[in-house]
Protein backbone atom coordinates (compact mmCIF):
# COMPACT_ATOMS: atom_id res chain seq x y z
CA UNK A 1 0.00 0.00 0.00
CA UNK A 2 0.84 3.33 -0.44
CA UNK A 3 2.74 5.42 1.81
CA UNK A 4 0.77 7.99 1.12
CA UNK A 5 -2.68 6.66 0.90
CA UNK A 6 -2.10 4.83 4.19
CA UNK A 7 -0.62 8.29 5.99
CA UNK A 8 -4.05 10.00 4.62
CA UNK A 9 -6.23 7.12 5.49
CA UNK A 10 -5.22 6.89 9.38
CA UNK A 11 -5.54 11.01 9.40
CA UNK A 12 -9.33 10.46 8.38
CA UNK A 13 -9.77 7.78 10.87
CA UNK A 14 -8.13 10.08 13.57
CA UNK A 15 -9.86 12.78 12.73
CA UNK A 16 -14.04 10.92 12.45
CA UNK A 17 -12.91 9.20 15.31
CA UNK A 18 -12.08 12.94 17.18
CA UNK A 19 -15.23 13.29 16.61
CA UNK A 20 -17.30 11.14 18.24
CA UNK A 21 -14.92 10.91 21.59
CA UNK A 22 -15.51 12.40 24.85
CA UNK A 23 -15.96 16.08 24.62
CA UNK A 24 -12.78 17.97 24.97
CA UNK A 25 -13.09 19.37 28.62
CA UNK A 26 -10.02 19.90 30.75
CA UNK A 27 -11.27 16.98 33.32
CA UNK A 28 -13.71 14.41 33.18
CA UNK A 29 -15.33 12.20 35.58
CA UNK A 30 -15.40 8.85 35.51
CA UNK A 31 -19.49 7.94 35.54
CA UNK A 32 -18.63 4.96 37.60
CA UNK A 33 -16.24 5.99 40.56
CA UNK A 34 -16.59 10.06 40.01
CA UNK A 35 -12.94 9.92 39.75
CA UNK A 36 -11.65 13.57 37.95
CA UNK A 37 -9.01 12.68 35.29
CA UNK A 38 -7.54 14.71 32.71
CA UNK A 39 -8.32 14.72 29.13
CA UNK A 40 -5.39 13.24 28.50
CA UNK A 41 -5.45 10.24 30.68
CA UNK A 42 -8.38 8.90 29.66
CA UNK A 43 -7.22 8.87 25.15
CA UNK A 44 -3.82 7.33 26.93
CA UNK A 45 -6.40 4.57 28.57
CA UNK A 46 -8.51 3.91 25.46
CA UNK A 47 -11.40 5.88 27.71
CA UNK A 48 -10.88 2.59 30.66
CA UNK A 49 -10.94 4.70 34.29
CA UNK A 50 -7.24 3.94 35.40
CA UNK A 51 -8.93 3.69 38.84
CA UNK A 52 -11.66 1.74 38.70
CA UNK A 53 -11.17 0.32 35.21
CA UNK A 54 -14.89 1.58 34.02
CA UNK A 55 -14.85 0.88 30.12
CA UNK A 56 -16.83 4.22 29.11
CA UNK A 57 -18.76 3.66 25.59
CA UNK A 58 -16.72 4.54 23.00
CA UNK A 59 -17.07 6.24 19.33
CA UNK A 60 -17.45 3.27 16.24
CA UNK A 61 -14.63 5.19 14.25
CA UNK A 62 -12.67 5.15 17.78
CA UNK A 63 -13.00 1.66 18.40
CA UNK A 64 -11.91 0.53 14.89
CA UNK A 65 -8.91 3.37 14.99
CA UNK A 66 -8.00 1.19 18.49
CA UNK A 67 -7.71 -2.43 16.65
CA UNK A 68 -6.85 -1.62 13.23
CA UNK A 69 -3.17 -0.96 11.74
CA UNK A 70 -2.22 2.49 11.20
CA UNK A 71 -3.35 3.61 7.99
CA UNK A 72 -5.29 0.32 6.37
CA UNK A 73 -8.48 2.05 7.19
CA UNK A 74 -10.52 1.39 4.09
CA UNK A 75 -14.66 2.96 5.16
CA UNK A 76 -17.21 0.73 3.04
CA UNK A 77 -20.39 2.19 2.35
CA UNK A 78 -20.00 5.38 4.18
CA UNK A 79 -23.11 7.03 1.74
CA UNK A 80 -26.04 4.78 3.10
CA UNK A 81 -28.70 5.96 4.91
CA UNK A 82 -32.25 5.13 5.97
CA UNK A 83 -34.71 6.28 4.13
CA UNK A 84 -37.34 6.51 6.65
CA UNK A 85 -39.45 3.53 5.62
CA UNK A 86 -42.83 4.25 7.20
CA UNK A 87 -43.22 7.53 6.49
CA UNK A 88 -42.76 7.98 10.72
CA UNK A 89 -43.89 11.70 12.49
CA UNK A 90 -40.20 13.36 13.20
CA UNK A 91 -38.05 10.17 12.31
CA UNK A 92 -36.60 12.19 9.50
CA UNK A 93 -35.43 15.17 11.69
CA UNK A 94 -34.35 13.11 14.66
CA UNK A 95 -31.72 11.69 11.82
CA UNK A 96 -30.73 15.13 10.25
CA UNK A 97 -29.74 15.94 13.99
CA UNK A 98 -28.46 12.04 14.13
CA UNK A 99 -26.25 12.32 11.11
CA UNK A 100 -24.89 16.10 12.05
CA UNK A 101 -23.61 15.30 15.21
CA UNK A 102 -22.04 12.15 14.55
CA UNK A 103 -20.91 12.57 11.07
CA UNK A 104 -21.88 9.55 10.29
CA UNK A 105 -25.07 8.24 7.63
CA UNK A 106 -26.03 5.04 10.32
CA UNK A 107 -25.61 3.54 13.36
CA UNK A 108 -22.62 1.00 11.83
CA UNK A 109 -19.28 1.86 10.44
CA UNK A 110 -18.05 -0.98 8.09
CA UNK A 111 -14.46 -1.46 6.52
CA UNK A 112 -11.94 -3.11 5.22
CA UNK A 113 -8.30 -3.28 7.26
CA UNK A 114 -5.32 -4.87 8.78
CA UNK A 115 -4.84 -6.20 12.47
CA UNK A 116 -1.47 -7.43 13.31
CA UNK A 117 -1.05 -7.17 9.29
CA UNK A 118 -3.93 -9.34 8.48
CA UNK A 119 -6.74 -8.44 6.48
CA UNK A 120 -9.84 -8.18 7.65
CA UNK A 121 -13.70 -6.75 7.28
CA UNK A 122 -14.68 -5.14 10.33
CA UNK A 123 -17.70 -2.88 11.53
CA UNK A 124 -18.74 -1.65 15.05
CA UNK A 125 -22.09 0.05 15.79
CA UNK A 126 -22.69 3.73 17.17
CA UNK A 127 -24.16 3.94 20.01
CA UNK A 128 -24.45 7.63 19.64
CA UNK A 129 -26.65 7.14 16.89
CA UNK A 130 -30.21 6.20 17.53
CA UNK A 131 -28.32 3.81 20.39
CA UNK A 132 -27.05 1.36 17.59
CA UNK A 133 -30.72 0.39 16.93
CA UNK A 134 -31.36 -1.42 13.59
CA UNK A 135 -32.33 0.30 10.83
CA UNK A 136 -33.26 -1.48 7.66
CA UNK A 137 -30.00 1.03 6.74
CA UNK A 138 -27.53 -0.67 9.22
CA UNK A 139 -28.90 -4.03 8.68
CA UNK A 140 -27.74 -3.46 4.92
CA UNK A 141 -24.59 -2.41 5.94
CA UNK A 142 -24.01 -5.32 7.97
CA UNK A 143 -25.07 -7.63 5.28
CA UNK A 144 -23.18 -6.53 2.83
CA UNK A 145 -19.73 -6.53 5.18
CA UNK A 146 -20.43 -10.48 5.18
CA UNK A 147 -21.22 -10.82 2.14
CA UNK A 148 -17.93 -8.57 1.35
CA UNK A 149 -15.89 -11.19 3.70
CA UNK A 150 -17.17 -13.98 2.12
CA UNK A 151 -16.44 -12.61 -1.53
CA UNK A 152 -13.30 -11.79 -0.57
CA UNK A 153 -12.45 -14.63 1.89
CA UNK A 154 -11.61 -12.18 4.86
CA UNK A 155 -12.25 -13.20 8.67
CA UNK A 156 -15.05 -11.04 9.92
CA UNK A 157 -14.83 -9.46 13.01
CA UNK A 158 -18.06 -7.09 14.55
CA UNK A 159 -18.43 -5.02 17.53
CA UNK A 160 -21.88 -4.38 18.95
CA UNK A 161 -23.85 -1.73 20.64
CA UNK A 162 -27.02 -1.50 20.02
CA UNK A 163 -30.56 -0.96 22.23
CA UNK A 164 -32.13 -3.13 19.65
CA UNK A 165 -34.85 -2.23 17.03
CA UNK A 166 -35.36 0.97 15.80
CA UNK A 167 -39.13 1.99 16.48
CA UNK A 168 -39.63 3.91 13.95
CA UNK A 169 -38.70 1.92 11.39
CA UNK A 170 -41.48 -0.79 12.60
CA UNK A 171 -41.52 -4.73 10.87
CA UNK A 172 -38.54 -3.70 8.65
CA UNK A 173 -36.17 -2.79 11.63
CA UNK A 174 -37.22 -6.61 12.87
CA UNK A 175 -36.56 -8.11 9.20
CA UNK A 176 -33.25 -6.84 9.65
CA UNK A 177 -32.58 -9.53 12.15
CA UNK A 178 -33.44 -12.53 9.97
CA UNK A 179 -31.23 -11.24 7.00
CA UNK A 180 -28.28 -10.38 8.96
CA UNK A 181 -28.25 -13.96 10.39
CA UNK A 182 -29.13 -15.80 6.98
CA UNK A 183 -25.86 -13.49 5.67
CA UNK A 184 -23.70 -14.90 8.96
CA UNK A 185 -25.25 -18.56 8.47
CA UNK A 186 -24.23 -18.34 4.62
CA UNK A 187 -20.68 -16.81 5.38
CA UNK A 188 -20.41 -19.88 8.15
CA UNK A 189 -21.12 -22.51 6.14
CA UNK A 190 -18.66 -21.45 3.53
CA UNK A 191 -15.95 -21.78 6.70
CA UNK A 192 -15.68 -17.78 7.21
CA UNK A 193 -14.25 -17.01 10.85
CA UNK A 194 -16.36 -14.13 12.88
CA UNK A 195 -15.28 -13.41 16.04
CA UNK A 196 -18.46 -10.91 17.63
CA UNK A 197 -17.17 -8.88 20.03
CA UNK A 198 -19.90 -7.32 22.37
CA UNK A 199 -19.82 -3.81 23.90
CA UNK A 200 -21.88 -1.90 26.62
CA UNK A 201 -24.76 -2.16 25.47
CA UNK A 202 -25.82 -4.79 23.73
CA UNK A 203 -29.53 -5.88 23.92
CA UNK A 204 -32.68 -6.78 21.47
CA UNK A 205 -32.63 -7.18 17.94
CA UNK A 206 -28.76 -7.56 17.87
CA UNK A 207 -28.42 -9.68 20.48
CA UNK A 208 -30.82 -11.88 19.11
CA UNK A 209 -29.17 -12.05 15.18
CA UNK A 210 -25.63 -11.43 14.21
CA UNK A 211 -24.36 -10.64 17.45
CA UNK A 212 -24.59 -14.07 18.91
CA UNK A 213 -23.69 -16.21 15.94
CA UNK A 214 -20.01 -15.18 16.43
CA UNK A 215 -17.62 -18.49 15.90
CA UNK A 216 -16.28 -16.70 19.33
CA UNK A 217 -17.68 -14.45 21.36
CA UNK A 218 -16.07 -11.58 23.35
CA UNK A 219 -17.05 -8.99 25.66
CA UNK A 220 -15.58 -5.65 27.27
CA UNK A 221 -15.89 -6.14 30.96
CA UNK A 222 -18.74 -4.74 32.51
CA UNK A 223 -20.86 -4.60 29.38
CA UNK A 224 -24.30 -5.02 29.43
CA UNK A 225 -25.66 -7.92 27.33
CA UNK A 226 -29.28 -9.61 27.13
CA UNK A 227 -32.27 -9.90 25.21
CA UNK A 228 -35.03 -8.22 27.22
CA UNK A 229 -33.73 -5.36 28.70
CA UNK A 230 -33.46 -5.11 32.94
CA UNK A 231 -36.44 -3.05 33.06
CA UNK A 232 -39.16 -4.99 31.39
CA UNK A 233 -37.90 -8.31 32.98
CA UNK A 234 -38.26 -6.39 36.80
CA UNK A 235 -41.58 -5.73 35.62
CA UNK A 236 -42.97 -9.11 34.11
CA UNK A 237 -41.46 -11.30 37.41
CA UNK A 238 -41.91 -8.38 39.89
CA UNK A 239 -38.30 -8.95 41.83
CA UNK A 240 -35.37 -7.23 41.90
CA UNK A 241 -32.53 -9.10 39.29
CA UNK A 242 -29.52 -9.83 41.52
CA UNK A 243 -26.25 -8.29 41.44
CA UNK A 244 -24.41 -7.97 38.60
CA UNK A 245 -27.56 -9.92 36.17
CA UNK A 246 -26.95 -9.54 32.30
CA UNK A 247 -22.99 -7.96 32.41
CA UNK A 248 -20.94 -9.84 30.45
CA UNK A 249 -18.61 -11.31 33.74
CA UNK A 250 -22.95 -13.48 34.40
CA UNK A 251 -22.70 -14.33 30.43
CA UNK A 252 -19.10 -15.74 31.10
CA UNK A 253 -20.22 -17.90 33.78
CA UNK A 254 -23.53 -18.92 32.23
CA UNK A 255 -22.12 -20.02 29.39
CA UNK A 256 -22.33 -17.40 26.77
CA UNK A 257 -18.95 -15.85 26.30
CA UNK A 258 -15.45 -17.48 24.87
CA UNK A 259 -13.75 -14.47 26.97
CA UNK A 260 -14.13 -11.20 29.04
CA UNK A 261 -11.34 -9.11 27.31
CA UNK A 262 -10.31 -5.61 28.78
CA UNK A 263 -9.99 -2.98 26.11
CA UNK A 264 -6.30 -2.81 26.77
CA UNK A 265 -5.85 -6.59 25.86
CA UNK A 266 -8.42 -6.49 22.49
CA UNK A 267 -6.14 -5.86 19.83
CA UNK A 268 -3.75 -8.15 21.26
CA UNK A 269 -6.71 -11.04 21.28
CA UNK A 270 -7.79 -10.17 17.99
CA UNK A 271 -4.44 -10.61 16.26
CA UNK A 272 -3.76 -14.12 18.60
CA UNK A 273 -7.58 -15.27 17.09
CA UNK A 274 -7.04 -14.49 13.80
CA UNK A 275 -3.46 -16.89 13.87
CA UNK A 276 -5.10 -19.16 15.37
CA UNK A 277 -7.02 -20.37 12.84
CA UNK A 278 -4.12 -19.60 10.49
CA UNK A 279 -5.34 -20.08 6.85
CA UNK A 280 -9.09 -20.97 7.67
CA UNK A 281 -9.26 -17.17 8.71
CA UNK A 282 -8.45 -16.28 5.12
CA UNK A 283 -9.04 -18.75 2.53
CA UNK A 284 -12.48 -20.33 3.30
CA UNK A 285 -14.83 -21.67 0.51
CA UNK B 1 -62.30 -7.97 3.68
CA UNK B 2 -64.26 -5.55 6.58
CA UNK B 3 -62.52 -1.93 7.09
CA UNK B 4 -61.44 -1.94 10.63
CA UNK B 5 -58.67 0.10 13.00
CA UNK B 6 -55.68 -1.04 13.03
CA UNK B 7 -56.22 -1.05 17.14
CA UNK B 8 -59.27 -3.08 16.09
CA UNK B 9 -57.42 -5.98 14.41
CA UNK B 10 -55.06 -5.76 17.17
CA UNK B 11 -57.83 -6.61 19.97
CA UNK B 12 -59.46 -9.46 17.55
CA UNK B 13 -55.65 -10.60 17.12
CA UNK B 14 -55.38 -10.87 20.79
CA UNK B 15 -59.16 -12.26 21.61
CA UNK B 16 -59.85 -15.28 23.79
CA UNK B 17 -61.58 -17.62 21.53
CA UNK B 18 -59.35 -17.48 18.59
CA UNK B 19 -58.04 -20.43 17.14
CA UNK B 20 -54.28 -21.63 18.23
CA UNK B 21 -52.05 -23.49 17.39
CA UNK B 22 -53.45 -26.64 18.76
CA UNK B 23 -56.79 -25.96 16.93
CA UNK B 24 -54.73 -25.46 13.45
CA UNK B 25 -52.76 -28.95 14.07
CA UNK B 26 -55.85 -30.87 15.53
CA UNK B 27 -58.32 -29.40 12.23
CA UNK B 28 -55.75 -29.68 9.28
CA UNK B 29 -53.56 -32.53 10.20
CA UNK B 30 -53.92 -36.05 10.71
CA UNK B 31 -51.61 -38.40 13.12
CA UNK B 32 -50.14 -35.95 15.12
CA UNK B 33 -47.03 -37.10 17.17
CA UNK B 34 -46.21 -34.21 19.45
CA UNK B 35 -42.74 -34.04 20.35
CA UNK B 36 -41.47 -33.04 23.49
CA UNK B 37 -38.05 -31.08 24.99
CA UNK B 38 -35.04 -29.61 23.91
CA UNK B 39 -33.14 -32.21 24.54
CA UNK B 40 -30.64 -29.84 26.18
CA UNK B 41 -32.88 -28.97 30.20
CA UNK B 42 -36.32 -28.64 29.38
CA UNK B 43 -39.65 -28.73 27.65
CA UNK B 44 -41.14 -25.64 26.70
CA UNK B 45 -44.80 -26.01 26.47
CA UNK B 46 -45.31 -22.43 24.97
CA UNK B 47 -44.70 -24.31 21.63
CA UNK B 48 -46.34 -26.94 20.24
CA UNK B 49 -44.77 -29.25 17.58
CA UNK B 50 -43.88 -32.90 16.04
CA UNK B 51 -44.27 -34.78 13.00
CA UNK B 52 -47.97 -35.15 11.43
CA UNK B 53 -49.96 -35.86 8.01
CA UNK B 54 -50.71 -32.96 5.83
CA UNK B 55 -53.14 -34.50 3.39
CA UNK B 56 -51.57 -37.48 3.63
CA UNK B 57 -48.13 -36.06 3.14
CA UNK B 58 -45.44 -36.30 6.01
CA UNK B 59 -44.63 -32.82 7.57
CA UNK B 60 -43.09 -30.95 10.71
CA UNK B 61 -45.79 -28.81 12.14
CA UNK B 62 -44.69 -26.78 15.05
CA UNK B 63 -46.07 -23.01 16.61
CA UNK B 64 -46.88 -21.23 19.12
CA UNK B 65 -49.40 -22.33 21.75
CA UNK B 66 -50.74 -20.10 24.51
CA UNK B 67 -53.00 -21.93 26.54
CA UNK B 68 -56.85 -21.85 27.30
CA UNK B 69 -57.25 -22.46 30.30
CA UNK B 70 -55.87 -20.76 33.39
CA UNK B 71 -53.77 -23.43 34.27
CA UNK B 72 -52.53 -24.12 31.15
CA UNK B 73 -52.05 -20.50 30.22
CA UNK B 74 -49.41 -19.89 32.93
CA UNK B 75 -47.60 -22.90 32.15
CA UNK B 76 -47.71 -21.77 28.27
CA UNK B 77 -46.26 -18.52 29.97
CA UNK B 78 -48.94 -17.01 27.64
CA UNK B 79 -47.83 -18.30 24.38
CA UNK B 80 -44.60 -16.75 25.18
CA UNK B 81 -41.66 -19.08 24.20
CA UNK B 82 -38.59 -19.65 26.73
CA UNK B 83 -35.15 -20.66 24.96
CA UNK B 84 -35.52 -24.28 25.70
CA UNK B 85 -38.72 -23.36 22.90
CA UNK B 86 -36.43 -22.09 20.60
CA UNK B 87 -34.14 -24.71 20.91
CA UNK B 88 -37.03 -27.48 20.50
CA UNK B 89 -37.93 -25.80 17.32
CA UNK B 90 -34.28 -25.87 16.04
CA UNK B 91 -34.81 -30.18 17.08
CA UNK B 92 -37.69 -30.25 15.10
CA UNK B 93 -36.61 -28.17 12.18
CA UNK B 94 -33.43 -30.01 11.66
CA UNK B 95 -35.08 -33.40 11.85
CA UNK B 96 -37.64 -32.16 9.33
CA UNK B 97 -34.19 -31.64 7.33
CA UNK B 98 -32.97 -34.78 7.53
CA UNK B 99 -36.46 -36.82 6.44
CA UNK B 100 -36.89 -34.35 4.08
CA UNK B 101 -40.52 -32.73 5.17
CA UNK B 102 -41.51 -29.90 4.76
CA UNK B 103 -42.30 -27.44 7.80
CA UNK B 104 -45.40 -25.69 8.79
CA UNK B 105 -45.84 -22.96 11.62
CA UNK B 106 -48.05 -21.42 13.00
CA UNK B 107 -47.09 -18.10 14.91
CA UNK B 108 -49.32 -16.47 17.69
CA UNK B 109 -47.19 -14.76 19.96
CA UNK B 110 -46.74 -11.44 22.20
CA UNK B 111 -42.79 -12.40 21.86
CA UNK B 112 -39.96 -14.62 23.51
CA UNK B 113 -40.58 -14.29 27.49
CA UNK B 114 -38.53 -11.71 28.93
CA UNK B 115 -37.91 -13.53 32.31
CA UNK B 116 -35.00 -14.03 34.89
CA UNK B 117 -34.19 -17.28 33.29
CA UNK B 118 -35.39 -17.21 29.75
CA UNK B 119 -31.76 -14.78 29.97
CA UNK B 120 -29.61 -16.75 31.60
CA UNK B 121 -30.48 -19.83 29.08
CA UNK B 122 -29.67 -17.43 26.57
CA UNK B 123 -32.83 -15.90 24.84
CA UNK B 124 -31.03 -14.19 22.33
CA UNK B 125 -28.39 -16.51 21.43
CA UNK B 126 -31.62 -19.14 21.44
CA UNK B 127 -33.30 -16.71 18.82
CA UNK B 128 -30.43 -16.09 16.91
CA UNK B 129 -29.75 -19.64 16.17
CA UNK B 130 -33.25 -20.41 15.71
CA UNK B 131 -33.18 -17.41 12.61
CA UNK B 132 -29.42 -19.02 11.33
CA UNK B 133 -30.95 -22.35 11.08
CA UNK B 134 -34.39 -21.17 9.77
CA UNK B 135 -32.57 -19.68 6.48
CA UNK B 136 -30.35 -22.29 5.72
CA UNK B 137 -33.19 -25.08 5.33
CA UNK B 138 -33.53 -26.53 2.44
CA UNK B 139 -37.01 -28.29 3.09
CA UNK B 140 -40.16 -25.91 1.96
CA UNK B 141 -40.84 -23.54 5.11
CA UNK B 142 -44.37 -22.22 5.19
CA UNK B 143 -45.02 -19.63 8.34
CA UNK B 144 -49.03 -18.89 9.28
CA UNK B 145 -49.39 -15.91 11.41
CA UNK B 146 -52.83 -16.48 13.17
CA UNK B 147 -52.77 -13.82 15.73
CA UNK B 148 -50.01 -11.83 17.20
CA UNK B 149 -46.80 -11.43 15.85
CA UNK B 150 -44.62 -9.57 18.24
CA UNK B 151 -40.73 -8.93 17.70
CA UNK B 152 -38.00 -11.68 17.28
CA UNK B 153 -40.18 -14.32 19.27
CA UNK B 154 -42.40 -14.03 16.28
CA UNK B 155 -39.99 -14.25 13.47
CA UNK B 156 -37.72 -17.44 14.81
CA UNK B 157 -40.72 -19.04 13.37
CA UNK B 158 -41.11 -16.86 10.28
CA UNK B 159 -37.92 -17.14 8.61
CA UNK B 160 -40.10 -18.72 5.98
CA UNK B 161 -40.17 -19.49 2.05
CA UNK B 162 -43.88 -18.07 2.29
CA UNK B 163 -45.23 -15.82 5.24
CA UNK B 164 -48.81 -16.17 5.18
CA UNK B 165 -51.41 -13.40 7.55
CA UNK B 166 -54.82 -13.93 8.72
CA UNK B 167 -56.85 -10.84 8.00
CA UNK B 168 -56.70 -10.03 11.50
CA UNK B 169 -53.71 -10.94 12.58
CA UNK B 170 -50.43 -8.58 13.16
CA UNK B 171 -46.99 -8.36 13.16
CA UNK B 172 -45.11 -5.96 14.34
CA UNK B 173 -41.36 -5.22 15.85
CA UNK B 174 -42.54 -4.74 19.50
CA UNK B 175 -46.20 -5.00 21.26
CA UNK B 176 -48.14 -1.29 20.13
CA UNK B 177 -47.59 -0.94 24.22
CA UNK B 178 -44.06 -1.55 24.58
CA UNK B 179 -43.38 0.64 21.25
CA UNK B 180 -45.55 3.47 22.96
CA UNK B 181 -43.67 3.03 26.44
CA UNK B 182 -40.36 3.41 24.62
CA UNK B 183 -41.10 6.06 22.01
CA UNK B 184 -43.50 8.13 23.87
CA UNK B 185 -42.33 7.03 27.72
CA UNK B 186 -46.06 6.48 27.43
CA UNK B 187 -47.32 3.24 27.35
CA UNK B 188 -51.70 4.11 27.14
CA UNK B 189 -50.82 5.55 24.26
CA UNK B 190 -51.04 2.41 22.70
CA UNK B 191 -53.95 2.82 20.74
CA UNK B 192 -52.21 5.28 18.70
CA UNK B 193 -49.40 3.21 18.29
CA UNK B 194 -51.76 1.07 16.41
CA UNK B 195 -51.90 3.47 13.96
CA UNK B 196 -48.52 4.23 13.37
CA UNK B 197 -47.28 1.29 13.53
CA UNK B 198 -47.94 -0.42 10.10
CA UNK B 199 -48.59 -4.20 12.03
CA UNK B 200 -51.50 -5.18 10.09
CA UNK B 201 -51.73 -7.94 7.34
CA UNK B 202 -52.41 -5.27 4.78
CA UNK B 203 -49.63 -3.25 5.51
CA UNK B 204 -46.86 -6.41 5.85
CA UNK B 205 -48.05 -7.42 2.54
CA UNK B 206 -47.33 -3.99 0.81
CA UNK B 207 -44.04 -4.21 3.00
CA UNK B 208 -43.22 -7.38 1.68
CA UNK B 209 -43.09 -8.89 5.09
CA UNK B 210 -46.05 -10.99 4.32
CA UNK B 211 -46.50 -12.64 0.90
CA UNK B 212 -50.28 -13.50 0.98
CA UNK B 213 -53.34 -12.22 3.78
CA UNK B 214 -56.27 -15.07 3.75
CA UNK B 215 -59.33 -13.81 4.45
CA UNK B 216 -61.31 -14.67 7.85
CA UNK B 217 -65.07 -14.88 8.51
CA UNK B 218 -66.56 -11.11 8.63
CA UNK B 219 -66.62 -11.21 12.66
CA UNK B 220 -62.99 -12.37 13.06
CA UNK B 221 -61.69 -16.07 13.35
CA UNK B 222 -63.55 -17.20 16.46
CA UNK B 223 -66.86 -16.70 15.05
CA UNK B 224 -66.77 -19.22 12.44
CA UNK B 225 -63.41 -21.47 12.82
CA UNK B 226 -64.88 -24.08 10.36
CA UNK B 227 -64.56 -21.66 7.45
CA UNK B 228 -61.38 -20.47 8.78
CA UNK B 229 -59.75 -24.19 8.40
CA UNK B 230 -61.01 -24.29 4.98
CA UNK B 231 -58.87 -20.79 4.21
CA UNK B 232 -56.26 -22.01 5.51
CA UNK B 233 -56.04 -25.46 4.65
CA UNK B 234 -56.22 -23.98 0.98
CA UNK B 235 -53.61 -21.60 1.41
CA UNK B 236 -51.24 -24.28 2.48
CA UNK B 237 -51.81 -26.94 -0.13
CA UNK B 238 -51.33 -24.48 -2.68
CA UNK B 239 -48.04 -22.86 -1.10
CA UNK B 240 -46.71 -26.15 -0.59
CA UNK B 241 -47.20 -27.55 -4.40
CA UNK B 242 -45.64 -24.75 -5.66
CA UNK B 243 -42.44 -25.20 -2.80
CA UNK B 244 -42.36 -28.97 -3.43
CA UNK B 245 -41.78 -28.25 -6.97
CA UNK B 246 -38.13 -25.96 -6.32
CA UNK B 247 -35.12 -28.46 -5.82
CA UNK B 248 -33.93 -27.96 -2.21
CA UNK B 249 -30.59 -25.88 -3.06
CA UNK B 250 -33.23 -23.48 -4.71
CA UNK B 251 -35.47 -22.94 -1.48
CA UNK B 252 -32.54 -21.78 0.54
CA UNK B 253 -31.49 -19.44 -1.84
CA UNK B 254 -35.18 -18.08 -2.76
CA UNK B 255 -35.39 -17.33 1.20
CA UNK B 256 -32.58 -15.78 1.21
CA UNK B 257 -33.11 -14.18 -0.87
CA UNK B 258 -37.16 -13.07 0.10
CA UNK B 259 -35.71 -11.59 3.35
CA UNK B 260 -32.16 -10.07 1.50
CA UNK B 261 -34.21 -8.19 -0.11
CA UNK B 262 -36.44 -6.40 2.79
CA UNK B 263 -36.04 -3.04 3.48
CA UNK B 264 -34.20 -2.51 0.31
CA UNK B 265 -36.02 0.38 -0.45
CA UNK B 266 -35.41 1.70 3.22
CA UNK B 267 -32.44 2.73 2.43
CA UNK B 268 -30.70 5.42 0.39
CA UNK B 269 -27.33 6.62 -0.54
CA UNK B 270 -26.34 10.64 0.34
CA UNK B 271 -22.92 11.63 1.20
CA UNK B 272 -22.22 12.62 4.99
Amino acid sequence: MSGILARRRQKLLALKALRTAPAPAETETCPACGAGLPRREWVRSLSVCPRCGFHRPVGAYYRLSMVLDRGTFRELDAELCSADPLDFPGYRDKLAQARRRTGMGEGVVTALGRIGGRRAAVGALESGFFMGSMSAALGEKVTRLVERAEKDRLPLILFSASGGARMQEGILSLMQMAKTAAAVERFSRKGGLYISVLTHPTTGGVTASFASLGDILLAEPGALIGFAGPRVIEQTIGEKLPEGFQRAEYLLEHGFLDAVVPRAQLRETLIRLLALHGKGAASHG
Amino acid sequence: MAERTAAERVALARHPDRPGTPEFIGTLFTDFFEQRGDRLCGDDRAILGGAALFHGRPVTVLGTRKGRAIEERVACRFGMPSPEGYRKVQRLVRQAEKFRRPVIAFVDTAGAYPGREAEEHGQGEAIASTLALMSGLTVPVVSVFTGEGGSGGALALGVANRVLMLENAVYSVLSPEGFAAILWKDAARAEEACEVMKLTAADLLELKAADEVLPEPPGGAHTDPAALMATVDAALVRSLAALSRTAPAALAAQRYRRFRALGAAAVRKERA
